[in-house]
C-alpha cells in the first residue's frame, strides 16, 4: 500500500519498511527465470514451468515481504496470490476444454457433407477404409442436429407457458399465501433434481401410462421440461418482481381488469429480461445427454416424428460415438465426428448466451415511452 | 351507455379475471404435481426391484448389495470434487468480487459463466481424451511415493481413467455453481463493515477475514451444498471417465462407479426387472439430492435476511 503524498526521489520515513513498487515485477521476473532454469534441468515443459513460477513468485514476494514489511503484510501479500492463483487454476479447464474441442473438431466439422448427412448406412467397413486407406470420413450430425432441435422446441414449448404462468401467479396473486411459498420452495428443489433422474422420470410415466419401453422423442421433451420450468420460473419471477409497482396501480386507477393489467402492462414491460431467461433455460437443456440417453434411445437415421420412434440428438451422438465407435477396430473417424459434434454443441450453447444478451438489449422498454 | 351493457362487459371482464388467475393457480400446481408425479412413478416402477428374490437382481445378492457400493462411489466422487472445488471456488469468487479492477469484475463473472455453459458430455469427452492421459504420469508418481495411503495404493491406473479423474472433472463443473453463489454473498457485505475494517488499519485480507467471510459464511455453506447436489447427479463427466468395476478404496485404479453413470451405462439396453433396479436406483439418488437441496435450501431460507443469498 502506498501512500498519497506527493511522490518523493529519496524513501522517505512514511514509505520505510514498504517494498518497493516495482517489486512483485522484480520478483516475478527472478521467478521465470529461475523456474526455466530448474525445468531445464529435469525436462522443460510449459505447464511445468508456469507451475514452478508461479510457487517461487509467490515464495519470493512473502519471504521478502514478511523480511521488510511485517508478517500482517506478508499474510496479506499470500492471501491475494492464493486468490489470484484460485482465478488461473479456474482459467485452466475453461482453455484447455475449449482448445481441445477446436483442434480435434475442426477437422470434423469441416469435413464436406458433415452437417447434411445423417449416420443411416454408414457402417464400420466405411471407417476402417478411411483409417486404413485415407478414404475421406462419411457420415454426419445432421440426425442428431434435427433430433435436438425438435426435442428443445417441444421442451420449450411445455414449458414456457407453464413457467411463465407460475411465475405470474408466485409475484401477481400468491404474495404471502402458504401455497406460493410451497411452490417457491419446491421449485428451488427441483433446480437441483439431476439431469438422469428427470430422464427417468420421464420413462416410468410413459412406461406406466404408454407402455413397458416407450423411447421417443416426446419422452425425451418431458423430460427436458422438468429441468427447464424451474428455470423459466426462477428468471421470470426475478423479472417480474422488478416491474415498479406504481405501473401496476397506474392501470387499476384506470380501471383495468387485473388480468389485462398483467398481459398489457406487466408482462411487456419484464419481456426482454423474461425472454433473454428462457434463452438461457434453451441453452442449459440443448447439452443434457443422461435424460435423452433413457427417453429417446439412439437413431442412426433421420426421424421426422417427434411422437414415434427413436430419435438421435447431438449430446448423445458425441456419447455413442465415444462409447461405441461404429468401428471398434479403428475409433478414429467416430472420434473425429464425435469431436465435430462436440464443436457445433458448444458453437449452439454459446449462440444461446450470446442470444440470450441481444434479446434482453432489443426487447428492453424504450425508456421515455 | 346503458347499465345491462356495462355490467355485460363487468362480467366478461370478471370472468378473464377467473380464467386468468385460476390458468396461473394451475401452472402453479401442476409443478408441484409434477416434484410429486416423479417421485410416485419412480416409486412405481421400482417396486419389482423391491420385492423381487434377491437372487434375481444383478449381483445375485439383493437389491442393497447392489446399490451400496455405487451409493459409496458417487459419495466418493461427490466428496473428491467439493474438496478441489469449494477452495478454489471462494478464491475465484473473492478475486471477482474483492481484488480484480471493477471494470473488469462482471467481465470475469462471465467468462467462469462460460464453464458452466459447456455441455457435460463435453467435459467427459474432455476428461476421458485429454485429462486422464496427461493426468496417468502423476498417478504413478503418487503410488510410488505416497502409495502406503490407502487411497493411493498402487498399481495405477496406465489409463488414467480413474475415479479421481472423474472427480477432478466433476470439481470443473461445480465450480462454476459455488462460484457464482459465493460472488453474489460477498458482493452484499454491508460496504461500512469493510470500510471499518480497513479504517481500523486492517489489511484487506484482515478485512476480508474479518468482514466478509463471517458474513458470507452460511451462503458458502449452502452454495458448496447446492455444488454438492450436482456433483452427485452429474452423469457424463464420470460415464466417459471412469472405467469403472467394483468398490476400491483406492482413488488411482480404476474400480468405483457412481449410481449416475450405472443407469446411464446400463439402461438403454436393460429390459424387464433390470429396469425396474435402475429406476430404483434412481430413486435413491434422488432421495439423496433431494435431502442435500432441502438442506441447503433451509440454511439459505434461514439466513435470507441479512444474507441475501437466493
Amino acid at each position: 500500500m502506498t501512500s498519497t503524498l506527493t511522490p518523493v526521489r529519496k524513501r522517505s520515513a512514511l514509505t520505510k519498511g514498504q517494498l518497493p513498487k516495482a517489486a512483485p515485477y522484480i520478483v516475478l521476473a527472478l521467478a521465470l527465470v529461475v523456474g526455466a532454469a530448474i525445468l531445464a534441468l529435469v525436462g522443460f515443459n510449459a505447464f511445468g514451468w508456469g507451475l514452478v513460477s508461479a510457487v517461487l513468485f509467490a515464495a519470493g514476494l512473502v519471504g521478502w515481504s514478511a523480511a521488510v514489511e511485517g508478517a500482517r503484510k506478508a499474510k496479506d501479500k499470500l492471501a491475494t496470490c492464493l486468490v489470484v492463483g484460485a482465478f488461473l487454476v479456474a482459467l485452466l479447464p475453461l482453455i484447455s476444454v475449449i482448445w481441445t474441442v477446436l483442434v480435434k473438431g475442426l477437422p470434423g466439422l469441416l469435413d464436406p457433407g458433415f452437417l447434411n448427412t445423417s449416420m443411416n448406412g454408414v457402417t464400420g467397413a466405411f471407417d476402417n477404409k478411411s483409417a486404413e486407406e485415407g478414404a475421406p470420413v462419411v457420415g454426419g450430425i445432421y440426425h442428431a442436429l434435427l433430433g435436438t432441435v425438435q426435442i428443445t422446441l417441444l421442451a420449450t414449448v411445455i414449458s414456457v407457458p407453464v413457467g411463465l404462468l407460475t411465475s405470474i401467479y408466485l409475484v401477481e396473486y400468491g404474495e404471502g399465501k402458504a401455497l406460493a411459498r410451497a411452490i417457491t420452495f419446491f421449485v428451488d428443489v427441483m433446480t437441483g433434481i439431476p439431469s438422469i433422474v428427470a430422464g427417468l422420470f420421464a420413462a416410468a410415466f410413459f412406461f406406466a401410462v404408454v407402455g413397458p419401453g416407450t423411447k421417443t422423442g416426446a419422452v425425451a421433451a418431458v423430460a427436458l421440461s422438468v429441468l427447464m420450468i424451474p428455470v423459466v420460473v426462477r428468471s421470470s419471477e426475478e423479472m417480474l418482481k422488478i416491474v415498479p409497482n406504481e405501473l401496476r396501480e397506474a392501470a387499476y386507477a384506470l380501471g383495468v381488469r387485473k388480468w389485462r393489467t398483467i398481459l398489457r402492462v406487466v408482462i411487456p414491460t419484464a419481456i426482454s429480461g423474461i425472454a433473454s431467461g428462457v434463452t438461457l433455460a434453451i441453452a442449459r437443456v440443448i447439452g443434457e445427454t443422461a435424460p435423452i440417453l433413457v427417453t429417446a434411445g439412439f437413431a442412426t437415421s433421420i426421424n421426422n416424428n417427434v411422437f414415434g420412434g427413436w430419435m438421435a440428438s447431438l449430446p448423445t451422438f458425441i456419447y455413442t460415438q465415444i462409447l461405441n465407435p461404429t468401428s471398434p477396430s479403428n475409433p478414429g473417424p467416430s472420434d473425429q465426428r464425435a469431436w465435430g459434434a462436440a464443436l457445433v454443441l458448444i458453437i449452439l450453447v454459446m449462440l444461446l448466451n450470446l442470444a440470450a444478451r441481444l434479446v434482453a438489449r432489443i426487447f428492453a422498454p424504450k425508456a421515455g415511452r | 351507455m346503458t347499465s345491462t351493457s356495462l355490467t355485460k362487459s363487468q362480467g366478461a371482464g370478471r370472468a378473464g379475471d377467473k380464467v386468468f388467475s385460476g390458468a396461473t393457480l394451475a401452472a402453479g400446481c401442476l409443478i408441484l404435481a409434477v416434484l410429486f408425479g416423479v417421485a410416485l412413478f419412480l416409486v412405481i416402477q421400482s417396486l419389482p426391484a423391491f420385492t423381487a428374490p434377491a437372487e434375481d437382481i444383478q449381483g445375485g445378492e439383493g437389491f442393497l448389495a447392489y446399490i451400496w457400493p455405487i451409493v459409496v462411489g458417487t459419495l466418493i466422487a461427490a466428496v473428491i470434487a467439493l474438496v478441489i472445488a469449494t477452495p478454489v471456488a471462494i478464491g475465484v469468487a473473492l478475486f471477482i468480487s474483492h481484488y480484480a479492477p471493477r471494470g473488469l469484475a462482471s467481465g470475469l463473472g462471465y467468462v467462469v459463466d462460460l464453464l458452466a455453459a459447456i455441455p457435460s458430455v463435453v467435459y467427459g469427452a474432455w476428461g476421458a481424451a485429454f485429462l486422464a492421459k496427461e493426468i496417468a504420469p502423476a498417478y504413478d508418481w503418487l503410488a510410488k511415493n505416497m502409495g502406503w495411503l490407502p487411497i493411493f495404493q498402487g498399481p495405477a491406473s496406465a489409463t488414467g481413467k480413474t475415479i479421481l479423474t472423474a472427480g477432478i472433472v466433476l470439481a470443473v463443473m461445480v465450480l462454476p455453481i459455488i462460484t457464482s453463489l459465493s460472488r453474489e454473498i460477498f458482493l452484499q457485505t454491508p460496504k461500512l463493515h469493510e470500510e471499518a475494517a480497513l479504517a481500523l488499519g486492517a489489511t484487506r485480507w484482515e478485512m476480508i477475514r474479518m468482514a466478509v467471510l463471517p458474513f458470507g459464511r452460511p451462503g458458502i455453506v449452502s452454495a458448496v451444498m447446492l455444488g454438492l447436489g450436482r456433483a452427485l447427479g452429474e452423469t457424463m463427466a464420470v460415464a466417459l471417465v471412469l472405467s469403472s468395476g467394483a468398490l476400491t478404496a483406492s482413488l488411482i485404479q480404476s474400480g468405483n462407479q457412481t449410481i449416475a453413470a450405472e443407469i446411464a451405462l446400463n439402461f438403454p439396453e436393460a429390459s424387464g426387472l433390470k429396469v425396474s433396479t435402475l429406476i430404483a436406483a434412481g430413486l435413491v439418488l434422488f432421495v439423496i439430492t433431494l435431502g442435500v437441496n432441502m438442506i441447503a435450501r433451509w440454511i439459505i431460507t434461514r439466513h435470507k435476511e441479512f444474507s441475501g443469498a437466493n
